[in-house]
Order: structure tokens, then C-alpha cells, then sequence
């Protein structure tokens, strides 16, 4: 699965690590409902970590297009929020 | 209720598909969307420069701020030399008021580094995109009347334009932040200009200076002043006795020859 991350460009990550990946997504989105933003900074902060862990970045010339999209690392629970009521 | 990371992918291919829609034939697909990055890429080199300024520009204010703090330290401790511990109070009150901006700014100015760092990312990999792509481009015009080549330009189209759109998000929330930034960093210059927080120079505006001066010149008056009564005290003994001291002195030699014939 590609995945990218906002502000940094796309990682291949192998279909094993992405449960991983998932589970921390769903953390991040439970924080979001919940307007926990403690728990949303760190879910975010550990996402991003993980995928950069487990993927292997695609190099810039690449055109392949992306899955699924992280945020840009460090953006706080309201700019998230904004960014996705802005598809609403 | 789908995930952050699913939304937000939907939200990214929904803008990448929009910034397509424009197009009609392959061709001018690929070429409308090559001067499109060509722009895009020259914001992000754009708002770099913004981001850099802005970045020196709280540099600047950090250090006019610490400036003061240091001063108002410094005037803390000669208003309490000069017994005004009222004014020695007031000064570090103040500068208790500028450490908290300085740690505001400290923060901004970690950001704005973040920021940075993002763009430059983008800038770099963005124009490396655009070269690719402008090869790419060439060679699926040249053959793009072949129906599989009518797939791979809209794959390669697609590519580009998530990226593009990847850069255009990054770009407006560098943009947002600087915003944000400039708004308080014009409050914190507003409030240096107008003397809400003392002029580093020691201006007109500079009350504590003021006062210290003051002081420090009644300080001054009153030792002068004691100067001189202590002159005019040590003559008022001779005053009370007018005459006498002269002749005392005149009559001093002759004294130990006096008392001599006083007492024969």
C-alpha cells in the first residue's frame, strides 16, 4: 500500500505492517471524536513514525499514486479537522 | 465514520481530480498540467522566502526583547542600590511580562523551522517530480493516439496532480502559520513603538530610567547638600565665638608666656 504523508511524500509499505498502521489510525480518528488533543498529538506523532519505519519511501520521480494520506507531521486536531471539512 | 487516513485520502484525490476536470484532450492535459506545477512550484519557492522572513524577523524581535529584559534587570538592581524598592519591583515585574513573550517566541520560532523544513522537502522533491514528468509528458504525447498510452497519461496526470495537491495543502498551511505569526509579531512591535514595554535605547518613554535618574540626582543633591552643611558646621563653632578665634591666634604664642605671668 502507498501511503502518503503530507509535506513529505509517499512510503511503500508492505501489506504486513499495515494492521499496524490501522490500528494507529484508528487511534488518531477516536481521538479526533473524542477532541482529545493529547491523544490525537501523539497518535499523530507515532503514525507518522510508523509508517516511516515500515515504508520505504518512493523516490521523487515516481508518479504512482497514493491509499491513503497521513496529515503533515506536528498539525494540531483543528487544522486536521479543517482540512477534512473542507472535502465535507 | 471512516478513518482520518481514508478522508483525508478521499479529500486529496477529490482535489487532485478537480485541478484535472479542466482539461479535455490528453495533450493539452499533460501540458496545462505541467505549467500548472511549473506555478505551483514557484509559490512554494515563494512562500520559502516568506517563511524566512518571518523566521528572521522573530529572530530580531527575540533579541530586542532580551535586550530589555536585560536592562530592566540592570535598572532592578541600581533602583534597589538607590533604596526604591517600588521601582525595583516594577522593573522586574516587567521583565517577568518580556520573559513570557520570549518563551511565545521561542515556540513560533520553532515552527516556523518546522514549516521550513516542509517546504524546502516539497520544493525539492516537487521539482524533481516536474522534471520526470516533463520527460514523461514528451514521450506519451508522441504516442498518446494508442489507447494504452491513454491510460498511462492519466495515471501519470494523477500522479503528478496528488503531489500537486500534497504541495498546495503544505503550502497553505506554511501560509496559515505565517499569517498567524505576522499578526503577532506586528501586536509585539505595536506594543515595543509604543512604549508599553520600555525602549531599549533608554528613551523619553523610559519611566523607570526616568525616575531612577531622579533619584539618583536627589541622590546627588542631598550629599551635596550635606557637603555643605557639614562646611558651615564645622565653621559655625568659630561663628559663635567672633573675635576670639583671632585672637586666640594672635594671642597664641604669647599664651604659654600668659598663664606663665597669670600664674607668677
Amino acid at each position: 500500500m502507498i501511503v502518503r504523508i503530507l509535506g513529505e511524500g509517499r512510503y511503500d509499505v508492505p501489506e504486513a505492517d499495515m494492521p499496524a498502521i490501522e490500528q494507529l489510525d484508528a487511534q488518531l480518528t477516536d481521538a479526533m471524536d473524542r477532541e482529545d488533543e493529547v491523544e490525537f498529538d501523539s497518535s499523530l506523532a507515532d503514525l507518522v513514525g510508523q509508517v516511516r519505519r515500515s515504508g520505504v519511501q518512493l523516490a521523487a520521480d515516481d508518479l504512482q499514486t497514493s491509499g491513503l494520506v497521513v496529515p503533515h507531521e506536528g498539525s494540531s486536531l483543528a487544522e486536521v479537522r479543517t482540512l477534512l471539512n473542507e472535502g465535507a | 465514520m471512516s478513518s482520518v487516513m481514508k478522508r483525508l485520502s478521499g479529500i486529496v484525490q477529490a482535489k487532485a481530480n478537480k485541478a484535472l476536470d479542466k482539461a479535455e484532450n490528453p495533450a493539452d492535459m499533460l501540458d496545462l498540467s505541467y505549467e500548472k506545477q511549473a506555478e505551483n512550484l514557484q509559490k512554494v519557492r515563494r512562500a520559502l522566502a516568506d517563511v524566512a522572513t518571518a523566521k528572521k524577523r522573530l529572530e530580531l524581535q527575540a533579541a530586542e526583547l532580551q535586550a530589555q529584559a536585560s536592562k530592566l534587570q540592570d535598572q532592578a538592581k541600581q533602583a534597589l542600590a538607590q533604596n526604591r524598592e517600588d521601582l525595583a519591583r516594577e522593573a522586574l515585574s516587567r521583565r517577568s511580562g518580556l520573559a513570557d513573550q520570549l518563551t511565545e517566541l521561542g515556540t513560533q520560532h520553532s515552527q516556523v523551522e518546522a514549516q521550513q523544513q516542509q517546504l524546502e522537502t516539497t520544493a525539492t522533491r516537487l521539482s524533481t517530480q516536474i522534471e520526470a514528468f516533463r520527460t514523461k509528458k514528451e514521450t506519451l504525447k508522441a504516442s498518446y493516439t494508442a489507447s494504452k498510452a491513454q491510460a498511462s497519461i492519466g495515471e501519470a496526470v494523477s500522479g503528478i496532480s496528488e503531489s500537486m495537491t500534497d504541495a498546495g495543502m503544505t503550502l497553505q498551511r506554511a501560509q496559515d502559520k505565517i499569517s498567524q505569526m505576522q499578526a503577532r509579531g506586528a501586536a509585539i512591535d505595536e506594543l515595543i513603538d509604543t512604549g508599553a514595554l520600555p525602549d531599549a535605547l533608554g528613551g523619553a518613554k523610559d519611566d523607570i530610567q526616568a525616575q531612577l535618574d531622579a533619584t539618583s540626582q536627589t541622590g546627588q543633591v542631598d550629599s551635596e547638600l550635606a557637603a555643605l552643611k557639614a562646611e558651615l558646621g564645622s565653621a559655625a563653632p568659630a561663628a559663635g565665638l567672633p573675635g576670639a578665634s583671632p585672637g586666640a591666634e594672635s594671642t597664641g604664642p604669647a599664651d604659654p608666656s600668659a598663664p606663665a605671668g597669670g600664674g607668677s
